[in-house]
């Protein structure tokens, strides 16, 4: 047997576990650490999809950087979990509707009429100098340079945004000036002061 | 008795040979950690006019090998209200990513692990993942100071990794390649051949950070012995402790390496045309690694530590902004084909 198809098994169970801790494990640090599994095995499948680039991409934007700033808060976070469950009954049927509605959606897009097996060919199997980045970038910046632009643009807008949000002038607040800490010379800070030596039997009287 | 060796290497089997070859490069790696530790003391000691360590073993050479003998024998200690599996599990997690960056450093034109065309993108990848280590293992040990520590150390590490991920950007952007073999030979040359001149802000910038990004002094504030007692690994004991010590100094000569492939012509002699000493060479490449690995000594033996502040700004508005301008810069040069390096 291949190795390929096992391989795939085998990331896709632990992608499908990991998902599933995220959203029933009791311990919000534990559901970012799944989340984290979750992101690492999906960047395995894509590995063998041949999508390195995205792959790679995926580990070092949303495990190295993003993943790190939700562990940072949710490390600090004091939650009880008692609290949060109290209302589940309530909610509940919210959360079906809502739930049922993204699952319609997904299935209206991703159905067989889309993304069946005969809708879309097989992928065709390339060889080792081939190089998919390079294939990415020639077509983000021609064929899709708008929409790529306009993501750009959009980022650039939020977090703008999100830095006018957060941002609080506080007029009355002593601020240090680093840059006039930095460029301090021993001129302003000390002062040589000449003193006679004081003799060692005056000293002992 | 050469044939022998190939022949029989021929007939193992794919995954016997790739194992293999995974020993050869992870035991000369840990021995050099193991070296680097004595060679650290040494220099430090001669800096600070004293001797170091030279009781065991003829000047002290089995010094390390004693240490490590003693790490292994010591008990581990797991705090009562840690948490068991993430405590034991976070060591691992900090080194297993330091060594799995090695399959993709090339250490001449031929003799490499995985020639990956994404090469600079997965060592990337593979060492934002390290802080990992330090993050569950400050919350893992159920103890203030290793919490701050955590704390400290995660937004340090996403601080630099930006500047460090533009300046890798300034080089790929000079060789068309993200294969760490392709850029090396676009440096093909002399000294003035390689990346280190056009590249020099990215190139300080890059060092730099990567000094950071491995937690050493001047920016070790994740340990901070005079603050937070020793930080993240302050519940540590044994080998698990030891483990932590591996990954940072696999981590620096993982930054040597990389400093030395991407900015300095990696095997490249830095007199070409000469008999001998202008080959292309692993040993060109070890001698720069080296006087990378001293300067992050050096560093230790000389500067105060960064008050914690500072080292955002630095990271934030001093780095980052380097970093862009001089990509444009780069970009221009390449698209004026400036020789020697973009003709």
């Amino acid at each position: 047997m291949e190795i390929q198809p096992i391989l795939f098994y085998v990331f896709s169970a632990i992608l499908v576990v990991a998902s599933l801790a995220v959203i029933t494990v009791k311990n919000p640090v534990y559901a970012a650490f799944s989340l984290i599994l979750a992101f690492f095995t999906c960047a395995a499948l894509w590995i063998l999809l041949e999508a390195e680039f995205l792959a790679l991409t995926l580990i070092l934007v949303y495990v190295g950087a993003v993943m790190v700033l939700f562990l940072f808060v949710v490390m600090m976070l004091d939650i009880n979990i008692s609290q949060l469950r109290e209302g589940f009954a309530r909610y509940l049927p919210v959360g079906l509707i809502v739930g049922f509605i993204i699952f319609a959606q997904m299935a209206v897009v991703l159905g067989p009429d889309t993304f069946g097996l005969d809708q879309i060919a097989d992928p065709v199997k390339h060889a080792a100098d081939y190089s998919n980045t390079k294939e990415l970038g020639s077509v983000l910046y021609t064929v899709y340079v708008y929409p790529f632009e306009i993501a750009a643009v959009i980022l650039l807008v939020a977090i703008i945004a999100a830095i006018a949000l957060t941002l609080r002038r506080r007029p009355n607040v002593k601020q240090q000036n680093i840059d006039a800490q930095v460029r301090v010379t021993k001129e302003e800070r000390v002062r040589m002061v000449k003193m006679t030596a004081d003799k060692k039997d005056e000293m002992n009287q | 008795m050469l044939e022998l060796i190939l022949t029989t290497w021929d007939a193992l089997p794919e995954i016997l040979q790739i194992v293999l070859k995974i020993v050869v490069i992870v035991v000369p790696i840990m021995l050099s950690v193991a070296y680097l530790t004595l060679a650290e003391r040494k220099v430090i000691g001669y800096i600070q006019v004293r001797i170091g360590p030279n009781r065991v073993g003829p000047k002290g050479l089995l010094q390390p090998i004693a240490d490590g003998l003693k790490l292994l024998m010591k008990e581990i200690i797991i705090p009562t209200n840690s948490n068991r599996y993430l405590f034991i599990a976070a060591p691992i997690i900090a080194l297993a990513p330091a060594l799995a960056a090695w399959a993709v450093i090339p250490f001449n034109a031929e003799l490499l692990l995985s020639d990956l065309d994404a090469g600079l993108l997965y060592i990337l990848a593979l060492t934002s993942f390290g802080v990992y280590g330090i993050i569950i293992a400050g919350w893992a040990s159920n103890s203030k100071y290793a919490f701050l520590g955590a704390l400290r150390s995660a937004a340090q590490v996403v601080s630099y990794e930006i500047a460090m991920g533009f300046a890798l950007v300034g080089v790929l952007l000079a060789a068309h390649s993200l294969n760490i073999r392709d850029i090396v030979e676009a440096q093909a040359g002399g000294v003035f051949h390689w990346f280190w001149l056009p590249l020099l802000p990215l190139f300080v910038v890059y060092f730099l950070a990567g000094v950071a990004e491995t937690n050493r002094a001047p920016f070790d504030v994740a340990e901070g012995e005079s603050e937070i007692v020793a930080g993240f690994h302050v519940e540590y004991s044994g080998m698990c402790f030891a483990l932590f010590f591996l990954a940072e100094y696999a981590n620096m000569i993982l930054i040597a390496a990389l400093t030395a492939l991407m900015f300095l012509g990696g095997w490249y002699s830095p007199f070409p045309g000469l008999p001998v000493i202008g080959e292309p060479s692993i040993i060109w490449l070890f001698a720069k690694m080296s006087v990378f690995l001293f300067l992050f000594l050096w560093f230790r033996a000389t500067f105060p530590r960064y008050r914690y502040d500072q080292i955002m700004r630095l990271g934030w508005k001093v780095f980052i902004p380097v970093t862009i301008v001089w990509l444009l810069v780069v970009a221009v040069a390449v698209l004026a084909e400036l020789g020697p390096w973009f003709d």
